[in-house]
């Protein structure tokens, strides 16, 4: 009587069951592959740009002492307090004087190397302080963007030359760039700072919370919770899932199509930008605000409803403020996703080049991504590293918008 | 089929009454021909098995049933002789008058006190800030609830007990002053000694507001109600006083009900 | 400026009407014998304040729109307006001029001229300015009056104000539509005149694209407006080569995340998979530009492809699909966690091996949740604009080599319209044609994708 043995337990299956799992094991690691790939390629792109940009925070500097008891500039406060302040310096000959003391304390072919408009620095010191005048003091002036490729180790041969030796006199240095926080766009990499973009990105977003965020939640709160079933809805439900996935180029075309043609005079404004980016923002509202409706409990209303409250009180006492930080949370990814957009700008004429930051909504202005794409565009090295350290502000920005969305989503995560 | 009325009852005066109602879900008719007078005075009960349509009637007796889009109630439902349906009635007037406990607690995701002050606010029933006071404690104390919530009014409603909830539902209704409490199965997510509570609460309340409850437990119904409908598959097919539905009911179907052979 | 005066003035004015209109149902509501009004006296409030600021609002926002053409108009009627260039740019900037400095934008003025139309521009704002504020004045009065006689202790301002806030809830919605409808006849309005002066036919199916801005616009060349190099190239990055790399690392990801990965490490990856969905595409952009395409190019030309572009498709594409490759993980996610567990746990009973369950039972069970992910991502990749832009080439080949530059519809749309061409020519046109093209094609993925998700989803509810 020979016994049948189990076919699962036959050493055919055994060895079938050893490459099953080898198979398995392989699966498993082309996962982690995948995600592992992934992660390298965001950190890589991290570093790179952290990289370069830390050097994009800085600038060479070249130290010039300047003794004001020769040069005879006076400083009445009275005047360094008004916006004559340049005028009156300009005028009394402080560009000259600062290339007088340049050309003492680096000889001519160094004096040279000094950015032209950088007696701007001075008498922006001597505004701030007009004692200054009476002493003797040293300034870091901002070096030529030829001489501070020099100082990397490019360009030419004389300015490499030259870089070093005011380096090792120690009269040139790489500093950190405050100003790169309080100037706008500049032809030369050692005058440009993020500010301007910086703050038309603020203004720009500005009028797509106001426009995009009303808009959205009131469309959100309709839909969800009045709207009738029947096609009208059905239009205005497909309209916005579809404009949630129209590419953001074509509301480019429509800014560029509609706004500009009512409003021609706000070319690349702050206020065009922002309507722009607010059609595009409004429907991710729209579809987060709509979800977050439909999270609260319908027992809510029922109670409410129980005690006599109409239908509009139960929305806006009851299901709004609970539906508010999953709203919140959709429309701080909303804007963060309008932060980082360019190419709709790029579509109304935010391209411009701006050389101080917009005074209002409706002044022309450029914002942080395109300020970017900008920048990506220019040949010189010193862009380079400016674009990179623009890239690394960016990022911050969103790194911190996101971070409170997803803290916002912990936090309020279903309470009832 | 007709409804059996007990002829027994005697003639008191009809807080709501309903007549030849029928309710519809789309083209479902969830409710059939349904008339009833609801007394000022007494406790009313619904019982039958699990989809009868109890809860659905006693929803189309102040409205509620507008919530869900395709239900569409036909026949005439009356409070105090007027039409509840008609166009020319404030349905918002009609809940703060016919107020409704629900089968699972449902308090505000807010504080105790504003749980029960919300209704007299949206209403103007309270002038001032001591007003409001006077209406939430009464209202508590009256749902049995004061002496154990009076020194955390500003805790949220969700953080209590289940009865505890309730109770604070049923304070909530009648903070507002309704004339009629409808209770979907008040007691049915809550354990023994909370409902022991709530029902000892139902006949406090009993008098001073026209009650009608759901309840799937025919015990409850003894205990609490002095009137008795019973409903089958959206038919209402016996109505009399309590007593006479559970010692001597008319109908077999009734018969078969509460001796247990379905439900 | 003048705008924000007058929305400052409609709130103040509204809240004023808010005031006195609260104020006077509290007087009723002391006057009546049971202290009861129909309404609160918050709702008459808001009655009256609504009727004050929303005309004025609508008001507000037409008036915005056609002030500065009235304004231009009386400008024109100044003496010096004969000397003015007849059209075009100049006219334009020197009219601007002129009004930078009359609003104080600017400090003087370049162009001679402009100094002529300075005062008349200062003249025009004020008077204007002045009409502005005294009609917003008028339909204010107005408005709050006529909601202020209504008010009486039995008046249903509830009723009222929830009518309108109602309407307020409808119009918002309608915003969509509206956006919609604007993109749409905007994008045929242009299309259709970029087509009265090419052949339709000849751009559809052309396979030359060279438009020339500087060209006589009169008389355009309808061979060099062929837009197949450019579809191609479009999917060729964004359809094939991106989705070479998103679509098996990304469902590859959201695999290993759903059904391997333990729940901590689940918790710190998908943010992570967040982040590289949140980072901006001109960063992606600049990242291509700057790392990956230079890199490929001398990887092509060390294995001897001379003619390796440093704009190659591949670039764009590769960028492009690890950009795409978060979204395409949260769709699979999303339909691998909408198959039932039952089903799961059916195959795993019989003795299969997770990845057995998941390639033989969960994938094809997911199988169209994910092909709708995989068009949504495509409709995303081929709209995609900044990452091209900035490391593909703008020179339009009809190539199958992954290394040759080509272009494509977005890249062109930009080319076209940040140009030197003049609005009225057919280059600059071709880019709303290009864009009317891109809507559609992205329109249909997205319509098909939705249906095929939503049946899914009802499938196994």
């Amino acid at each position: 009587m020979s016994e049948q043995i189990a076919p699962t337990r036959t050493p055919v299956f055994e060895a079938r069951l050893k490459k099953r799992y080898a198979a398995e094991k392989r699966f498993r690691t082309m996962g982690l592959g995948a995600i592992v790939f992934s992660i390298t390629v965001l950190l890589y792109l991290l570093g790179t740009m952290t990289l370069n940009g830390i050097g994009g925070f800085q600038r060479a500097e070249v130290a010039v002492p300047i003794d004001f008891t020769q040069a005879g500039i006076s400083a009445d406060p009275a005047v360094m307090d008004s916006s004559g302040a340049m005028q009156s310096l300009e005028d009394q000959g402080l560009p000259q004087v600062v290339q007088y003391f340049a050309d003492e304390a680096l000889g001519e072919e160094g004096a040279a190397q000094i950015g032209g408009q950088a007696w701007r620095d001075v008498a922006a010191a001597i505004a701030a302080d007009p004692g200054i005048v009476e002493r003797q003091e040293t300034f870091w002036l901002p070096a030529s963007a030829n001489l501070a490729s020099g100082y990397e180790g490019e360009g030419s041969q004389e300015m490499q030359a030259l870089a070093a030796s005011l380096a090792a006199e120690g009269k040139l240095e790489k500093n950190f760039d405050v100003g790169f926080f309080s100037r706008a766009d500049a032809t030369n990499p050692q005058q440009v700072g993020i500010w301007g973009a910086l703050k038309g990105s603020i203004l720009t977003m500005i009028v797509t919370l106001a426009l995009a965020f009303p808009i959205g939640v009131l469309a959100a709160l309709y839909l969800e919770e009045y709207a009738p079933k029947n096609k009208w809805t059905d239009v205005i439900e497909l309209s916005i899932n579809n404009l949630a996935a129209v590419p953001s180029i074509i509301f480019g075309l429509l800014g560029l199509a509609v706004f500009l043609t009512v409003f021609p005079n706000f070319r690349s404004a702050p206020l065009i930008g922002g309507m722009t980016l607010a059609l595009m923002t409004m429907p991710v509202i729209v579809i987060a605000g709509r979800n977050a409706i439909k999270a609260v409990p319908p027992s809510i209303r029922d109670g409410a409803l129980a005690v006599g409250a109409s239908p509009v009180q139960v929305v806006f006492h009851h299901v709004l403020p609970l539906a508010l930080p999953g709203i919140l949370t959709g429309t701080i990814i909303g804007m963060a996703r309008a932060l980082g957009e360019t190419a709709p700008l790029l579509m109304i004429g935010m391209r411009a080049f701006v050389a101080s930051p917009p005074d209002d909504f409706t002044s022309p202005a450029t914002v942080l991504p395109m300020q970017i794409f900008l920048w990506s565009d220019e040949i010189d090295r010193g862009f380079v590293e400016r674009t990179s350290a623009a890239i690394i502000v960016l990022l911050l920005f969103l790194l911190v918008m996101n971070g409170l969305a997803i803290y916002l989503r912990n936090k309020f995560e279903k309470k009832w | 089929m007709v409804t059996v009325v007990h002829e027994n009852l005697e003639s008191t005066e009809a807080k709501m009454s309903a007549r030849d109602v029928s309710v519809f879900y789309g083209d479902k008719k969830a409710i059939d021909n349904v008339s009833i007078d609801i007394p000022t005075e007494y406790v009313t009960a619904f019982i039958g098995p699990s989809g009868c349509g109890k809860s659905t009637f006693l929803r189309s007796l102040n409205r509620m049933n507008d919530t869900i889009p395709s239900a569409r109630v036909e026949g005439e439902i009356t409070l105090d002789g007027e039409d509840i349906y008609s166009p020319k009635l404030d349905v918002v007037q009609l809940r703060a008058r016919v107020g409704m406990v629900f089968q699972k607690p449902n308090p505000f995701p807010k504080s105790i006190y504003e749980n029960v002050a919300y209704g007299p606010k949206i209403h103007g029933f309270a002038e001032g800030k001591d007003e409001l006071d006077a209406i939430v404690e009464k209202s508590l104390r009256r749902a049995g609830l004061w002496e154990e919530v009076k020194e955390r009014l500003q805790d949220s409603g969700t953080a209590l007990s289940g009865g505890q909830q309730q109770r604070l539902c049923i304070a909530r209704a009648i903070a507002v002053d309704p004339e009629v409490i409808l209770m979907d199965e008040p007691c049915s997510a809550l354990d023994p000694i909370a409902t022991a509570k709530i029902e000892e609460l139902i006949d406090e309340l009993n008098g001073r507001y026209a009650i009608v409850i759901v309840t799937h437990s025919m015990q409850q119904a003894a205990r609490v109600s002095q009137r008795t409908a019973f409903f089958h598959l959206g038919k209402m097919v016996e109505y009399g006083r309590t007593s006479d539905i559970f010692t001597n009911p008319i109908e077999q179907r009734t018969q078969d009900y509460i001796t247990g052979r379905y439900g | 400026m003048s705008l924000t005066l007058l929305l400052l003035l409609a709130l103040g004015l509204g809240l004023a009407g808010w005031l006195a209109a609260r104020a006077r149902a509290w007087s009723f509501r002391r006057a009546s014998p049971n202290g009861r009004l129909a309404s609160l006296p918050t709702y008459h409030a808001w009655y009256v304040a609504l009727w004050i600021i929303l005309p004025v609002l609508i008001f507000v926002g037409i008036w915005s729109a056609i002030a500065p053409g009235l304004i231009t108009q009386a400008v024109l009627t100044a003496p010096a307006a004969d000397q003015l260039p007849a059209f075009g740019f100049q006219r334009q900037t020197i009219l601007n001029e002129a009004r930078a400095v009359a609003t104080g934008a600017a400090q003087g003025v370049f162009n001679p001229l402009a100094r002529e139309f300075v005062e008349p521009y200062r003249e025009a704002i004020g008077r204007y300015n002045w009409i502005g504020v005294i009609v917003t004045l008028a339909i204010a009065f107005l408005g709050g009056v006529y909601a202020f006689l209504r008010l009486k202790p039995d008046f249903a301002a509830r009723n009222r104000v929830e009518k309108i806030v109602m309407a307020i809830l409808l119009g918002a919605s309608l915003v969509a539509i509206l956006t919609t409808l604007g993109i749409f006849v905007s994008l045929v309005f242009e299309t259709i005149r970029f087509f009265g002066m090419v052949n339709p036919i000849d751009f559809l199916f052309g396979l030359h694209w060279g438009p020339d801005p500087m060209s006589n616009a009169e008389n355009p060349d309808s061979s060099r407006y062929g837009a197949i190099p450019l579809f191609w190239g479009t999917l060729f990055i964004g359809a094939i080569i991106a989705m070479i790399v998103a679509i098996p690392l990304g469902l590859m990801s959201a695999i290993y995340l759903t059904q391997y990965a333990n729940p901590k490490f689940r918790a710190w990856v998908k943010p992570a998979l967040e982040i590289l969905a949140g980072v901006p595409t001109v960063v992606y952009g600049y990242f291509a530009a700057l790392t990956i395409a230079p890199a490929i190019r001398d990887f092509a030309i060390s294995l001897g492809a001379s003619s390796a572009s440093s704009e190659s498709a591949l670039a764009a594409g590769l960028v492009m699909g690890v950009m795409i490759i978060p979204f395409v993980s949260s769709m699979a996610d999303d339909s691998i966690a909408a198959v039932p567990q039952a089903m799961r746990d059916g195959s795993l009973a019989m003795g299969a091996t997770t990845n057995e369950t998941i390639r033989r039972v969960l994938v094809p069970a997911a199988l169209p949740g994910i092909v709708a992910g995989v068009m949504l991502a495509i409709s995303r990749a081929i709209g995609e604009t900044m990452i091209v832009v900035m490391a593909a080439s703008t020179a339009a080949n009809l190539s199958a080599n992954p290394l040759d530059s080509m272009t494509t519809v977005t890249v062109q749309i930009v080319a076209m319209l940040t140009g030197e061409g003049s609005f009225d020519h057919p280059a600059t046109l071709s880019a709303f044609a290009l864009g009317f093209v891109l809507f559609l094609v992205t329109l249909g993925l997205n319509f098909i994708a939705l249906r095929v998700v939503k049946r899914f989803r009802e499938a196994y509810e």
